[in-house]
Protein backbone atom coordinates (compact mmCIF):
# COMPACT_ATOMS: atom_id res chain seq x y z
CA UNK A 1 0.00 0.00 0.00
CA UNK A 2 1.46 3.32 -1.27
CA UNK A 3 0.38 6.16 0.28
CA UNK A 4 0.54 10.09 -0.17
CA UNK A 5 2.62 11.88 2.13
CA UNK A 6 0.51 13.70 4.05
CA UNK A 7 -2.50 11.72 6.03
CA UNK A 8 -5.79 13.01 6.55
CA UNK A 9 -7.44 12.08 9.83
CA UNK A 10 -10.14 10.33 7.90
CA UNK A 11 -7.59 7.90 6.25
CA UNK A 12 -6.17 6.96 9.95
CA UNK A 13 -8.94 5.57 10.99
CA UNK A 14 -9.47 3.25 8.65
CA UNK A 15 -5.73 2.36 8.65
CA UNK A 16 -5.45 1.49 12.25
CA UNK A 17 -6.04 -2.36 11.93
CA UNK A 18 -3.40 -2.45 9.40
CA UNK A 19 -1.06 -0.51 11.95
CA UNK A 20 -1.95 -2.74 14.51
CA UNK A 21 -1.39 -5.69 12.60
CA UNK A 22 1.86 -4.51 11.09
CA UNK A 23 0.60 -4.75 7.39
CA UNK A 24 2.14 -1.18 7.00
CA UNK A 25 4.95 -0.39 4.36
CA UNK A 26 7.93 0.89 6.78
CA UNK A 27 7.02 4.49 5.00
CA UNK A 28 3.54 4.12 5.45
CA UNK A 29 3.94 3.38 9.09
CA UNK A 30 6.19 5.93 9.24
CA UNK A 31 3.34 8.77 8.31
CA UNK A 32 0.92 7.38 10.37
CA UNK A 33 3.01 7.72 13.33
CA UNK A 34 4.28 10.96 12.10
CA UNK A 35 0.72 11.88 11.96
CA UNK A 36 0.14 11.00 15.67
CA UNK A 37 2.55 13.06 16.52
CA UNK A 38 0.61 16.15 16.04
CA UNK A 39 -3.04 14.91 15.82
CA UNK A 40 -4.89 14.62 19.18
CA UNK A 41 -7.96 13.05 17.52
CA UNK A 42 -6.10 10.60 15.94
CA UNK A 43 -4.14 9.62 18.79
CA UNK A 44 -7.10 9.33 20.91
CA UNK A 45 -8.32 7.37 18.52
CA UNK A 46 -5.89 4.78 18.11
CA UNK A 47 -5.98 4.63 21.77
CA UNK A 48 -9.81 4.00 21.56
CA UNK A 49 -9.38 0.77 19.36
CA UNK A 50 -6.67 -0.32 21.16
CA UNK A 51 -9.29 -0.32 24.62
CA UNK A 52 -11.97 -1.56 22.28
CA UNK A 53 -9.85 -4.84 21.37
CA UNK A 54 -8.94 -5.48 24.90
CA UNK A 55 -12.32 -4.84 26.13
CA UNK A 56 -13.77 -7.04 23.80
CA UNK A 57 -10.71 -9.51 24.47
CA UNK A 58 -12.88 -9.94 28.14
CA UNK A 59 -16.17 -11.25 26.91
CA UNK A 60 -16.91 -15.08 27.88
CA UNK A 61 -17.36 -17.26 24.39
CA UNK A 62 -20.89 -17.05 24.64
CA UNK A 63 -23.09 -20.35 24.82
CA UNK A 64 -24.85 -23.15 22.21
CA UNK A 65 -28.51 -22.88 22.50
CA UNK A 66 -29.07 -25.41 24.76
CA UNK A 67 -31.38 -27.55 22.60
CA UNK A 68 -28.44 -27.76 19.72
CA UNK A 69 -25.44 -28.43 22.10
CA UNK A 70 -28.38 -31.38 23.60
CA UNK A 71 -28.21 -32.78 20.10
CA UNK A 72 -24.76 -32.42 20.28
CA UNK A 73 -23.82 -34.62 23.11
CA UNK A 74 -26.82 -37.28 22.33
CA UNK A 75 -24.71 -37.55 19.15
CA UNK A 76 -21.31 -37.82 21.26
CA UNK A 77 -22.73 -40.24 23.39
CA UNK A 78 -24.28 -42.45 20.31
CA UNK A 79 -20.35 -42.09 18.48
CA UNK A 80 -19.07 -43.50 21.72
CA UNK A 81 -21.01 -46.50 22.10
CA UNK A 82 -21.68 -46.95 18.59
CA UNK B 1 2.69 -35.99 15.77
CA UNK B 2 0.70 -35.15 18.75
CA UNK B 3 3.75 -33.57 20.77
CA UNK B 4 2.79 -30.70 18.56
CA UNK B 5 -0.06 -30.02 20.26
CA UNK B 6 -0.71 -27.74 23.12
CA UNK B 7 -1.26 -29.55 26.45
CA UNK B 8 -4.52 -28.62 26.67
CA UNK B 9 -5.30 -29.43 23.19
CA UNK B 10 -3.96 -32.58 23.78
CA UNK B 11 -6.22 -33.58 26.59
CA UNK B 12 -8.91 -32.19 24.98
CA UNK B 13 -8.45 -34.68 21.94
CA UNK B 14 -7.63 -37.56 24.14
CA UNK B 15 -10.80 -37.06 25.96
CA UNK B 16 -12.98 -36.75 22.79
CA UNK B 17 -11.60 -39.99 21.67
CA UNK B 18 -12.54 -41.54 24.92
CA UNK B 19 -16.00 -40.27 24.88
CA UNK B 20 -15.38 -38.21 28.06
CA UNK B 21 -18.58 -36.12 28.15
CA UNK B 22 -15.96 -33.15 30.49
CA UNK B 23 -14.42 -32.96 27.39
CA UNK B 24 -17.11 -32.54 25.28
CA UNK B 25 -18.35 -29.93 27.58
CA UNK B 26 -15.15 -27.76 27.73
CA UNK B 27 -15.50 -27.59 23.89
CA UNK B 28 -18.38 -26.49 23.77
CA UNK B 29 -17.68 -23.90 26.80
CA UNK B 30 -15.01 -22.70 24.57
CA UNK B 31 -16.16 -23.08 21.12
CA UNK B 32 -19.72 -23.72 20.60
CA UNK B 33 -20.84 -20.15 20.24
CA UNK B 34 -18.60 -19.18 17.58
CA UNK B 35 -18.87 -22.45 15.60
CA UNK B 36 -22.46 -21.47 15.09
CA UNK B 37 -21.39 -17.96 14.18
CA UNK B 38 -18.62 -19.54 11.66
CA UNK B 39 -21.85 -21.12 10.18
CA UNK B 40 -23.89 -18.75 10.13
CA UNK B 41 -21.07 -16.93 7.50
CA UNK B 42 -22.29 -19.27 4.81
CA UNK B 43 -25.57 -19.77 5.23
CA UNK B 44 -28.65 -17.82 5.24
CA UNK B 45 -30.52 -19.01 8.05
CA UNK B 46 -29.94 -19.32 12.05
CA UNK B 47 -31.68 -22.95 11.50
CA UNK B 48 -29.63 -24.03 8.75
CA UNK B 49 -26.52 -23.06 10.50
CA UNK B 50 -27.16 -24.88 13.61
CA UNK B 51 -27.85 -28.04 11.18
CA UNK B 52 -24.69 -27.46 10.08
CA UNK B 53 -22.94 -27.34 13.16
CA UNK B 54 -24.47 -30.76 13.91
CA UNK B 55 -23.07 -31.85 10.68
CA UNK B 56 -19.63 -30.53 11.60
CA UNK B 57 -20.01 -32.14 14.68
CA UNK B 58 -20.39 -35.32 13.12
CA UNK B 59 -17.48 -34.70 11.51
CA UNK B 60 -15.72 -34.01 14.18
CA UNK B 61 -16.31 -37.37 15.76
CA UNK B 62 -15.28 -39.23 12.33
CA UNK B 63 -12.23 -37.50 12.20
CA UNK B 64 -10.58 -37.10 15.66
CA UNK B 65 -9.18 -40.56 15.98
CA UNK B 66 -7.67 -39.79 12.62
CA UNK B 67 -6.64 -36.18 13.98
CA UNK B 68 -2.67 -35.49 13.97
CA UNK B 69 -2.63 -32.22 15.58
CA UNK B 70 -0.48 -30.46 11.97
CA UNK B 71 -2.93 -27.54 13.25
CA UNK B 72 -4.63 -26.65 16.87
CA UNK B 73 -7.12 -27.89 17.61
CA UNK B 74 -9.19 -25.05 17.07
CA UNK B 75 -7.64 -24.47 13.75
CA UNK B 76 -9.12 -28.08 12.56
CA UNK B 77 -12.68 -27.99 14.31
CA UNK B 78 -13.31 -24.64 12.97
CA UNK B 79 -11.88 -25.85 9.33
CA UNK B 80 -14.85 -28.52 9.58
CA UNK B 81 -17.04 -26.26 10.09
CA UNK B 82 -16.40 -23.63 7.72
CA UNK B 83 -16.17 -26.89 5.17
CA UNK B 84 -19.68 -28.17 6.36
CA UNK B 85 -21.30 -24.87 5.90
CA UNK B 86 -19.49 -23.74 2.17
CA UNK B 87 -20.93 -27.41 1.36
CA UNK B 88 -24.16 -26.95 2.33
CA UNK B 89 -24.55 -23.53 1.22
CA UNK B 90 -23.92 -24.59 -2.38
CA UNK B 91 -26.66 -27.60 -2.09
CA UNK B 92 -29.09 -24.58 -1.00
CA UNK B 93 -27.69 -22.56 -3.86
CA UNK B 94 -29.48 -19.70 -1.83
CA UNK B 95 -26.17 -18.59 -0.34
CA UNK B 96 -24.06 -15.82 0.34
CA UNK B 97 -21.35 -16.60 -2.81
CA UNK B 98 -18.18 -17.25 -1.07
CA UNK B 99 -16.19 -14.76 -3.03
CA UNK B 100 -18.40 -11.86 -1.74
CA UNK B 101 -17.84 -12.78 1.78
CA UNK B 102 -15.23 -9.95 1.77
CA UNK B 103 -17.75 -7.43 0.20
CA UNK B 104 -20.40 -7.34 3.16
CA UNK B 105 -18.36 -4.34 4.21
CA UNK B 106 -17.13 -2.73 0.76
CA UNK B 107 -17.87 1.12 1.12
CA UNK B 108 -18.64 1.40 4.67
CA UNK B 109 -16.83 4.15 6.78
CA UNK B 110 -14.97 2.86 10.23
CA UNK B 111 -16.30 6.40 11.30
CA UNK B 112 -19.10 8.61 9.94
CA UNK B 113 -17.64 10.94 6.87
CA UNK B 114 -19.85 13.84 8.61
CA UNK B 115 -17.29 13.93 11.18
CA UNK B 116 -14.55 14.73 9.07
CA UNK B 117 -13.78 18.49 7.03
CA UNK B 118 -15.15 18.35 3.57
CA UNK B 119 -13.23 19.77 0.53
CA UNK B 120 -14.35 23.10 0.76
CA UNK B 121 -12.08 23.33 4.13
CA UNK B 122 -8.73 24.22 4.86
CA UNK B 123 -7.83 20.60 6.19
CA UNK B 124 -10.15 18.45 4.01
CA UNK B 125 -10.10 15.37 5.39
CA UNK B 126 -9.16 15.81 9.24
CA UNK B 127 -11.76 15.80 12.40
CA UNK B 128 -14.53 18.12 12.54
CA UNK B 129 -16.13 16.32 15.63
CA UNK B 130 -12.87 14.35 17.19
CA UNK B 131 -13.47 11.72 19.31
CA UNK B 132 -13.89 12.79 23.13
CA UNK B 133 -12.13 11.45 25.93
CA UNK B 134 -13.52 8.25 27.61
CA UNK B 135 -11.87 9.65 31.25
CA UNK B 136 -14.91 11.37 31.79
CA UNK B 137 -16.82 8.32 32.73
CA UNK B 138 -17.27 6.60 36.17
CA UNK B 139 -14.18 5.04 37.20
CA UNK B 140 -14.42 0.85 36.09
CA UNK B 141 -17.10 2.17 33.82
CA UNK B 142 -15.02 -0.08 30.27
CA UNK B 143 -15.26 -3.20 32.56
CA UNK B 144 -18.23 -2.92 33.87
CA UNK B 145 -21.04 -5.86 32.73
CA UNK B 146 -23.05 -2.62 31.22
CA UNK B 147 -20.53 -1.97 28.92
CA UNK B 148 -20.23 -6.35 27.92
CA UNK B 149 -23.58 -5.90 27.11
CA UNK B 150 -23.09 -2.94 24.88
CA UNK B 151 -20.23 -4.71 23.00
CA UNK B 152 -22.21 -7.67 22.76
CA UNK B 153 -24.84 -6.24 21.14
CA UNK B 154 -22.66 -4.76 18.70
CA UNK B 155 -21.11 -8.05 17.69
CA UNK B 156 -24.86 -9.43 17.60
CA UNK B 157 -25.57 -6.59 15.10
CA UNK B 158 -22.44 -6.84 12.66
CA UNK B 159 -22.96 -8.82 9.27
CA UNK B 160 -22.39 -12.52 9.52
CA UNK B 161 -18.52 -12.60 8.10
CA UNK B 162 -17.78 -9.56 10.18
CA UNK B 163 -19.28 -11.02 13.42
CA UNK B 164 -17.28 -14.41 12.85
CA UNK B 165 -14.29 -12.92 12.03
CA UNK B 166 -14.30 -10.42 15.19
CA UNK B 167 -15.19 -13.69 17.50
CA UNK B 168 -12.29 -15.29 16.40
CA UNK B 169 -9.44 -12.84 16.82
CA UNK B 170 -10.93 -10.91 19.66
CA UNK B 171 -12.70 -12.79 21.58
CA UNK B 172 -11.47 -16.27 21.02
CA UNK B 173 -7.83 -14.99 20.52
CA UNK B 174 -7.31 -16.28 16.96
CA UNK B 175 -4.26 -15.11 15.39
CA UNK B 176 -5.11 -13.98 11.94
CA UNK B 177 -2.96 -16.72 9.99
CA UNK B 178 -5.15 -19.36 12.08
CA UNK B 179 -8.54 -17.43 10.85
CA UNK B 180 -7.41 -17.24 7.52
CA UNK B 181 -6.34 -20.76 7.56
CA UNK B 182 -9.56 -21.72 8.87
CA UNK B 183 -11.72 -19.49 7.02
CA UNK B 184 -9.97 -19.69 3.82
CA UNK B 185 -9.82 -15.71 3.45
CA UNK B 186 -7.04 -14.07 2.22
CA UNK B 187 -5.05 -11.71 4.40
CA UNK B 188 -6.46 -8.54 2.98
CA UNK B 189 -9.90 -9.66 3.10
CA UNK B 190 -9.81 -10.93 7.15
CA UNK B 191 -8.21 -7.53 8.05
CA UNK B 192 -10.82 -5.39 6.23
CA UNK B 193 -13.70 -7.66 7.62
CA UNK B 194 -12.23 -7.21 10.94
CA UNK B 195 -11.29 -3.55 10.67
CA UNK B 196 -15.30 -2.87 10.11
CA UNK B 197 -16.43 -5.15 12.90
CA UNK B 198 -13.70 -3.09 15.43
CA UNK B 199 -14.84 0.22 13.75
CA UNK B 200 -18.45 -0.51 14.65
CA UNK B 201 -17.84 -2.05 18.24
CA UNK B 202 -15.85 1.27 19.11
CA UNK B 203 -18.53 3.18 17.96
CA UNK B 204 -21.09 1.77 20.05
CA UNK B 205 -18.94 2.15 22.86
CA UNK B 206 -18.09 5.98 21.90
CA UNK B 207 -21.89 6.19 22.55
CA UNK B 208 -22.02 5.03 25.43
CA UNK B 209 -18.96 6.16 27.14
CA UNK B 210 -18.94 9.86 25.92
Amino acid sequence: MRLARELTCAQIVELVTAYLEGALEPDDRERFEEHLVFCDGCDRYLEQMRLTIDVTGRLEPGELPPALEERLLEAFRGWRSG
Amino acid sequence: MEQLLSPQDARLVEGLRAGDEAAFAAVMREYGASMLRVAQMFVSSRAVAEEVVQEAWLGVLKGIGRFEGRSSLKTWLFRIVANTAKTRAVREARSIPFSALGDDSEGEAAVDPDRFLGAGERFPGHWAVPPESWAGAPEGRLLARETMDVIERAIDGLPPAQRAVITMRDVQGFTSEEVCNALDLTETNQRVLLHRARSKVRGALEEYMT
